[in-house]
């Protein structure tokens, strides 16, 4: 099995929020700063990958019908240890992402990853597919996060980038600004996708023309 | 460009056409319709001019300018034929601009319009696919932005009330005066507050209906928005039923509900007049509510999504958040405007009537 394969597959060709479109709900409401999409990313990306070590290493005396319920024991335990740690050492971040860090439990992508993918390969797949859509998760995250501060901040990272003639749109950073900012990411990708699809096409049909 | 051309040239009918039925065919076209949509505006747009002198002007132009360049961005980059000249791009800067307050920065007409073209036209397919009106998603856009610039609204150069000439007379330097609208000052002080800053009922529903008073450039003058909307009724661009519908439904649910004595509510003692006269209900039910593209397909739709319209302006005027709704209401319905068109769909053309199966 191709490891490299395993982790690149997490980044853009399955990536969690815009291809799968799987865990929007924090990618809406904690992304309206860098810092704070970030901090969500690198939690779920130690959660994820922790988790899917577990499940795939226990995936063999886990009863089917009473998997998805383990699994979640399994997610809480992680997610919790991933709280005391955010809450010691991060206090501002943990008060930021406030209720959203216990919803980690039941964000769809872990829970996803675990059934799909950890439940039926072994720990080191498992573990390198977790890194992957998790490392794709955050660089969602960070992308809709810069985006947003940006236009509707003038800022990245908290420090002022644009001066005070910038106006910025205040729609940005509310919710309506994560939608707005997630559909025009997800319609650039789906362009760019089309046209290297038509021009591959364009390719076969000259090749299959000479010949 | 010139693989284009060619099969042109080969698909032009030479010697016979044969097309499918219907064969009768008018001289409307889409051009033509906008074109005279935005004439009929016009007045209203002129008269906001004295009203609120230059700054209405400079938002205007912006809206338009700001619109128009943006269309025609976006349909050169998306290789499309560049169809500014249709006048729709231009109507909705216009409609946009008659959203606004006057003399508003420069900046907010023109993410205001990019909002309204870019993202409500264009991401969904450009004209003739938009599921909400580019106006009022431009108006709500900017309303989100920039709260304090959108509620600062100009006050009338010509209103005729002691207030206001009495400020405009200090002032007289300024590029503008602000103060508040009629259903600003209704929301946070009263009723009797606002007949008192008229002078009385009569002063106020005459200032009113002329409009010579504050608000946004397209909300003041009932007269010459009720004119202008005559003309597409007569010329069959819009039905009847429906501002007739919303006005009368505003008009219904503000007299039962919006009374009220010593801040108790009184049934059957609103001000229907009022509410219809002031705000953008008007403006929103003569032009906004009649979207050909983003409103139900049938007569008995339209007048079910004015209803609503109707229905969610009072609610967001008497009990919401805001003091006026009319573009809030109007974006809701469209919202909901497929699903009014799935139950009550056009007859096909050349059919009997038939009990009305659903799908």
């Amino acid at each position: 099995m191709n490891l490299w394969k395993e982790f690149t597959k997490g980044l853009v060709a399955e990536n969690p929020i815009f291809r799968l479109a799987l865990s929007l709900c924090p990618a809406l409401a904690v992304t309206s700063n860098v810092y704070n999409a970030l901090g969500m990313g690198v939690t779920v990306l130690f959660v994820i990958t922790c988790n899917n070590i577990v499940v795939s290493a226990f995936r063999n005396v886990i009863h089917p019908k009473v998997r998805v319920p383990v699994y979640i024991m399994s997610i809480a335990t992680i997610v919790t240890v991933a709280m005391l740690t955010l809450e010691a050492y991060l206090p501002v971040l943990f008060r930021e992402l406030g209720i959203y860090l216990p919803l980690v439990v039941v964000f769809a992508i872990i829970l996803a990853r675990a059934e799909v993918f950890a439940a039926k390969n072994s720990v080191i797949p498992s573990m390198i597919d977790g890194l992957g859509m998790g490392v794709g998760f955050t660089i969602g995250m960070v992308t809709i996060g810069a985006i947003r501060e940006i236009i509707g901040n003038g800022s990245f990272f908290g420090y002022q980038i644009l001066g005070s003639w910038y106006h910025p749109p205040l729609i940005i950073i509310l919710a309506p600004g994560g939608f707005i900012v997630i559909g025009f990411i997800i319609g650039v990708m789906n362009l760019n996708e089309k046209r290297k699809k038509d021009k591959s096409e364009k390719a076969e049909m000259a090749a299959g023309g000479t010949i | 460009m010139e693989t284009k051309e060619t099969t042109a040239n080969i698909q032009k009918p030479e010697k016979l056409v044969i097309t499918s039925s219907p064969h009768v065919h008018n001289t409307e076209s889409v051009t033509k319709i906008m074109w005279i949509v935005n004439l009929t505006l016009l007045p209203a747009a002129i008269f906001s001019v004295i009203n609120f002198g230059l700054p209405a002007l400079i938002t205007m132009l912006l809206c338009i300018a700001g619109s128009a360049a943006c269309e025609a961005a976006i349909q050169y980059w998306r290789k499309v034929k560049v169809t500014v000249s249709d006048g729709s791009a231009v109507l909705t800067g216009l409609l946009l601009a008659m959203c606004l307050p006057a003399g508003i920065a420069w900046y907010v007409p023109v993410i205001a319009s990019v909002a309204a073209i870019g993202i409500a036209k264009h991401t969904m397919g450009g004209l003739g696919h938009n599921v909400f009106n580019p106006a009022h998603i431009g108006r709500a856009f900017v309303m989100a932005s920039y709260p304090v610039a959108m509620t600062t609204w100009a006050v009338s150069r010509i209103g005729n009330s002691a207030d206001f000439a009495g400020a405009m007379g200090k002032v007289a330097d300024f590029d503008v005066v602000t103060g508040a609208t009629p259903l600003g000052i209704l929301k946070q002080q009263g009723y009797q507050a606002l007949v008192d800053s008229f002078g009385g009922q009569s002063a106020m529903y005459k200032a009113l209906f002329i409009g010579n008073t504050g608000g946004s450039l397209g909300e003041t003058s009932a007269i010459l928005l009720i004119l202008g909307g005559l003309v597409l009724v007569i010329k069959k661009y819009i039905k009847w039923q429906v501002p007739v519908v919303m006005i009368g439904t505003v008009a219904l649910f503000t007299w039962i509900f919006g009374g009220k004595v010593d801040g108790k509510l009184v049934y059957f003692t609103g001000d229907p007049v009022l509410h219809i006269l002031s705000g953008g209900l008007i403006i929103g039910a003569f032009f906004m509510a009649t979207d050909m593209v983003t409103t139900p397909l049938t007569t008995q739709g339209q007048v079910l999504f004015a209803f609503g319209c109707g229905l969610i302006t009072v609610l967001i005027r008497l009990y919401g958040g805001y003091p006026e709704g009319v573009c809030y209401s109007i974006l809701l319905m469209n919202a909901l405007t497929p699903l009014i068109d799935r139950y009550i769909f056009p007859k096909k053309f050349g059919s009997l009537p038939e009990p009305v199966t659903r799908s």
